[in-house]
This record gives C-alpha cells, structure tokens and sequence, in this order.
C-alpha cells in the first residue's frame, strides 16, 4: 500500500514538474559568432535542452560581419537573440545603453560567484564600468591570440643546420618578438619539400579588427598603454610612445618581410589557410581554434606545436574570448538566465572545456592535470596570465575603426611613418572622447 | 438599350456617395487618384530628406536613442570639409569616377561600332560581351579577387606572361599604386557592355540615307565618321555618361568586395567611408552632414551635364 502510495506521489510530482516544464519551455535563441567553438556549445547545448525542457536555438554570424550585424540587432532593440555571446568590447555599450541585463541579483540569488571565474575573464568580459562589481556577463570563452608553428619543420635536422649557420642559433620556438621575426626572416621564401614557403600569417584585415588585434599583439608586448592613468583619458606619451612606435615599426617589418604574396587583408580565416595549407611556418591566431588546429589530419598532431606571445619588454598577449549576456530587450529573459545558471556550473564548464571551449571557471583552469590536456593549455594559462583588451568605451566601434584605419594605412598601404600614424591616432580618438564628452 | 457595366456600377451606387462624387471637380478628382502617389513619395523620399537636413547639424547618433541629441549648427560641415582624410576620400572617388568613364566609353563606343557592322555571329558576340554587366556586383568583387590573387590568380599570370615577370612579384589589390587601377578594371569590365548598348542604339538610329548622301558628296569614312557618326552618337553618349557617372559616384558594393577600401584607404570611395561613419561609427548627424554633402555635388553636377545634354540635343 504504502509502496503504491510512493509510486503515485512520485508519478504525480514528475507530470507535475513535466507539466511545470512544458508551460514554461521556450524557444531560446543563442547569438555568437561562427566558429569551431559555436559547433562545441551546440553540442553542449543538448544536455541543457534535456535537462530544462527549453529548445535552444542559434544564430552564429561569420567573424566579419559578426560585430556589425549584432550590434544592429542591439542598437534596434531587436529580439533576435535571446543571450548574446558578445565580444568583451561590447561591454560598456551593452551596460551603458541598457542592452544586457544587469546580472548581480541574478548571481547573488543563484549562488554564482565571480571569484570561481579566473580574474582577468572577469574583469574583461564581465564588469562595467572595468573593475568594477558590476556584472553584465558571465566569461563563456577565455581566449587569447597565441601561435604555432610547425614543429616538423623546426625539428628538422636539415633546417636545424640551416638556421644555426644562418644565425649562430638553435632553431626553438621565438622567446622574444625579434627572434619571431629572426626565424619568419630564415624561412621566407625558403626551398622545403620542393616548395616555396614563407616565414608568418598574421592579421593585416581592413574592414573589421584584424590589424588592430595582430599589431597589438607587438605592442602590448613592448610595453603599450592607452592611457598614462587607467581611467584619464591622457593619451599624448602612452598610445605614441617611443616603445609603441618601435613595435609598430616591428609590426610593419614583419608584415613587409616575411608573410606569402598578397597577404594584405588576412584575418583568422586566412591565418588557418596559409598554415593549413603549408604556406607558413608560423602563424597567430586565437586560442580558439588551436584544438582544431590539433586535429587536423594534415597539419595537427605532431606536425604544429604552440607557443605564447613572444615578450619583448613585458609578457602580454592580446585577448579574445567573449561572456555570455541575457539581451535586455528578449522576452525570454527567465529561461535565458537559467541557462546562464546552467552553463556557470563546475560539472558544464569541464565538458564545456573538453568539447573544445575555453572555460574561464577556475575548477577547470586550476584543475588537476589541466596543463597537460592537450597541448595548447598551459600557454593558455600563461597567455591568460598576462592579457590586454583594448578599449571597452561604449564607443568602442569609433576608437577601433580609426586604429583600424590608422594601423592598416602605415603597415599595410606604407603611408607615413609610426609616429605619424600614433599621433594621428590620439587626435582620432581624442575626437570621440570629446564627442563622449569625456575630455 | 441595354445598360452597360458602368451603369449598372452607377445604378448600385449609394445615393449618398453618388451625390458626393458628382459633387467633386475635375481637380479634386485628380488630387484624388495622385494624392496617394504624392504621399508615398513624400513619406519615404521626400521626409527623410529634410529629416536627414536636421539631422546633419546635430549630434545625433543612431544607437544611443536616449541620449541628449544637441544642436551643432554647422560643426559637422566644417569637420567634413577640413578633414584631409575625407579630401583623399574624394580624390580616390574622383579618380575611379574619371578612368571609368573614360575607359567605358572608349571601349564602349569601339565595340558597338564593330557590333554595328553586320557580320557572322555578330549577336552571339553582343550576347556575349552583355554577358558581365548581368552580374551581381558581389559576385564579380569576389571571383575577381581570385584572379588578382598573386599566387594563383589568372590575372596575374596573363600579365606575368606579357611583361616576362614572375606572376607573384606584383599585386593588384595590395599595392598602394595598383589597387585603385585594379578597381577601375573591374568596373571597366563590367559595365563597359552597357555604354556599348547605349551606343548601339544610338548607332542604329542614324538613318541610311545620311550615309548614303555623303558617300554621294563622296566624303570619306574617316569625315563621314567625325561629321555623321560622332555627332549623332553624341547625345546617347552622353547620356551613358551621366548614367555611369551617378553610378559611379555612389560605388560601393563592388569595391567594397574587392578591396574593402584598402590597402590603407587607398581605394576607400566617399561612399564607403559614408557607410563606416553612418553603420559602423554611428555618427548619424556627421554623417547626415556627409550624404548632404555628396548630395549636393551629385546633384549639382548632374544638372549641368543635363543642361549640356539638352543644349547637344537641340543642336
């Protein structure tokens, strides 16, 4: 009798709850950018839908166009997506014009804490104003730009002989950026398997943020500031430092000396194709794409090895990687939230991470045995240690479109010198904060 | 005699509404039937520019609808026209605008005189040399950047094997000196068919019989060419040109696939940098202050050619 009674109970509460569930499910619609790591979240995506009883759906725009079409769909108060994978630029518009819901209630009534989040994510991804605990997004993927290489060729004992009658130097992976550029110079144009190779892919795109993404790379590295006060908006002496022009010169030279013909609108697509297709014996990229790097049938496993972003005065790499944000504007907003509770538990961020995303949760990063899960995860950490994003204004579009101008006209079109083009860089951008009404 | 449809119309017609259209003059029966047109074409024309007006001395921008939008007066005009950056703008539009229509009228003109001589095939060849300017614009951008391509492009060998240089020592769209002829190419290969059209019908309006009296005045076919031919074509020509050069001030899309405005902003046209400002910067009151800038100069120098058009034609 009383097993009878148990069994109904439980019957009851499960049509209860699947009742509960088939009122509530909805129709979530995920926006991000089309990459390998979107093909990973759908797949992870699947146990949420299992669990909740919510359909996820999604909307991922190809890299290019991916900023301009969502911050449309923003500015227009669209309800196309319901969370937004955002780059960590958007941060200060998607706070200051009310597109992202502000998630420290949220967080606070979950249990969710920042602190399980690795810092630098935190910071870059999340909070606006920066630094602050103001939470507008949860880090969904850590990234940052990094390289590889390929590791037959530099273990090659021929071309080992080679370099080090050309150099005096063992041929290793570079430890700082002129011996990048000292190991792209050796393999331009050089003879390898009956074909011409050349020496480094790196960014030079035009329309979107390739140049800026990959000529930071250099300047973080000798050491570039936005601002002599974080906050102040004074740039004369940081942005066109005597540092910053040498790396901007660093930059121009490595693209003028050592990319493949015709190399001069190359993003993350062109980076992968140069490599995959053995045009390269080094290449920058994001983290992101390094597992599929890994696994290609071709140029993977024991063929590519990686490395951080070489140092010249500080250790830095550029960031990537994005947070995940409820859109203010969806009408979806419970489930968009219990999916971000979802996906912030310790158990999802380890599949998250063995799918093939970068999780930013420390249970992971911090994990044991992290380091030595694929090849790639202790630069990652050591990438992740020293990152710098570039601005985060709400007027961020402006600020990255003139460097974009600015870099790609003296790198790429060869017009001015560096200094010429920084200084003109500080006027563009002293512009838009005046415009900001925050000079 | 049997009513006709009309009046059966009319006899079922309210007496009411019957009253009131009989009531109505000729006029107001006209307004009727143009109002609706009128209306549209003030709603989605005519509105936006004087909303593009206001817009163009304030700082308005398009995604921050809550914030303040202030009165600038004429700051974003002063800004526009002092810029050197957008001068150079000007200067690349001003270059693409020249070559293309000087290269597509001359090699418009000469192919429609040879497609107007009758001979074997004569309208495969027109079919054919039609066949680029049936293209999308994006199409034609992304296949001719796989011909320019240093290494594996066509172009390049063709090039290379005329000039006996190796195929991957130049390129057209990376080099600051050969990416804004490497535009005017393209679009010189695309629309070159449509002057030749355009020029053909001009050809083929010329009567026989003009031809016919200067070769009994026995002019030669060089003069009958200057003195019949030319002047004929003229108005057509011309007309062509003004077609190609409004086209052609407002480029984008087939440039922006092409070369995305670079290397630097070496072949950046006025109109895609006006994309930049008002879509990507969304600066919507500098950038209304822009398109009524180029407004005004397309505008402007469209009707002085018309002016000249006319004055050719009635000649």
């Amino acid at each position: 009798m009383i097993k009878r009674a148990l069994l109904m109970a439980t019957a009851m509460s499960t049509a209860g709850l699947m009742g509960a569930n088939a009122a509530q499910a909805e129709d979530l619609t995920l926006c991000w950018a089309a990459w390998d790591p979107a093909n990973a979240l759908v797949e992870l995506s699947k146990e949420f839908e299992a669990e909740s009883g919510h359909t996820m759906n999604f909307e991922f725009v190809p890299w290019p166009n991916f900023a301009d079409r969502m911050l449309n769909e923003l500015n227009s108060g669209g309800k196309l997506c319901d969370l937004l994978i955002g780059d960590s630029q958007w941060i200060g518009g998607g706070a200051e014009n009310g597109h992202y819901v502000k998630l420290n209630d949220f967080f606070e009534a979950e249990g969710i804490s920042m602190d399980d989040f690795a810092p630098a994510t935190v910071y870059a991804y999340s909070t606006w104003p920066k630094g602050t605990p103001n939470y507008y997004a949860l880090p969904a993927m850590g990234d940052a730009n990094g390289w590889f290489y390929r590791k037959d060729w530099f273990e090659n004992e021929e071309i080992r002989a080679a370099y080090m009658e050309e150099t005096g130097q063992e041929l290793r992976e570079p430890e700082t950026q002129m011996e990048l550029m000292q190991i792209a110079k050796f393999f331009q144009e050089r003879e390898i398997d009956g074909q011409t190779r050349y020496g480094v892919s790196i960014f030079t795109e035009r329309g979107s943020e390739g140049i800026t993404m990959g000529a930071t790379g250099a300047l973080y590295a000798w050491g570039f500031k936005y601002e002599n006060e974080p906050g102040s908006y004074d740039m004369e002496g940081a942005v066109n430092s005597p540092e910053a022009v040498e790396a901007l010169e660093f930059y121009k030279e490595l693209y003028q000396c050592c990319t493949p013909p015709g190399y001069t609108d190359a993003y993350m697509e062109q980076s992968l194709d140069a490599f995959k297709s053995g045009q390269v014996a080094m290449a920058m990229n994001w983290f992101a794409f390094f597992p599929g790097l890994y696994a290609d049938p071709n140029t993977g496993g024991d063929t590519i090895d990686f490395f951080v972003n070489p140092p010249q005065n500080v250790a830095a790499s550029t960031l990537g990687g994005q947070g995940i944000s409820v859109v203010a504007y969806s009408d979806k907003q419970d489930a968009a939230l219990e999916y971000i509770k979802w996906f912030a538990q310790p158990d999802v961020q380890a599949k998250w991470w063995e799918l093939g995303g970068y999780s930013a949760h420390n249970s992971v990063l911090q994990g044991d045995g992290f380091e030595e899960s694929a090849p790639f995860a202790g630069d990652f950490l050591v990438a992740m240690d020293g990152v710098q994003d570039f601005w985060q204004e709400p007027a961020y579009a402006e600020l990255l479109l003139a460097m974009q101008k600015r870099l790609h006209d003296y790198i790429v079109a060869d017009q001015g010198t560096a200094q010429e083009a920084l200084d003109k860089l500080i006027e563009d951008w002293t512009e838009v904060f005046e415009d900001e009404g925050k000079l | 005699m049997t009513d006709t449809a009309i009046d059966k119309i009319a006899q079922r017609t309210p007496t009411r509404v019957a009253r009131k259209v009989r009531g109505l003059s000729d006029r107001a029966i006209a307004w009727l039937f143009v109002g609706p047109t009128i209306f549209l074409l003030l709603a989605i024309n005519i509105f936006p520019l004087i909303w593009t007006v206001y817009l163009s001395f304030t700082n308005f921008r398009a995604n921050r609808p809550n914030r303040e939008v202030e009165w600038v007066g004429l700051r974003n005009y002063e800004r526009i026209l002092t810029d050197s950056d957008i001068w150079l703008n000007m200067q690349a539009t001003a270059h693409f605008l020249f070559w293309t229509i000087v290269f597509q009228v001359l090699i418009g003109f000469a192919l429609a005189y040879l497609i107007n001589k009758k001979f074997r095939g004569n309208d495969l060849w027109t079919t054919i040399i039609v066949l680029p300017m049936m293209l999308s614009p994006a199409v034609v951008g992304n296949f001719w950047t796989f011909l320019y391509q240093p290494q594996i492009g066509l172009f390049n060998y063709i090039i290379a094997f005329f000039i006996g240089a190796d195929p991957s020592s130049f390129e057209m769209i990376g080099s600051v000196t050969l990416a804004p002829w490497s535009i005017v190419i393209v679009d010189t290969w695309m629309w070159t068919p449509f002057v030749m059209l355009i020029c053909l019908a001009g050809l083929r309006s010329i009567p026989d019989y003009i031809y016919e009296a200067a070769e009994i005045d026995r002019a030669s076919k060089w003069r009958q060419f200057w003195t019949i031919t030319v002047p004929m074509v003229l108005p057509f020509l011309m007309l062509a040109v003004l077609f190609r050069g409004i086209e052609n001030f407002k480029m984008f899309d087939l440039v922006v696939q092409l070369t995305g405005g670079g290397p630097g902003s070496i072949t950046e046209l006025a109109s895609i940098n006006l994309k930049r400002e008002a879509f990507e910067k969304w600066r919507t009151g500098y950038s209304s202050a822009y398109a009524i800038i180029l407004f005004v100069t397309v505008f402007g120098l469209a009707s002085i050619y018309v002016k000249a058009l006319n004055k050719v034609k009635e000649r």
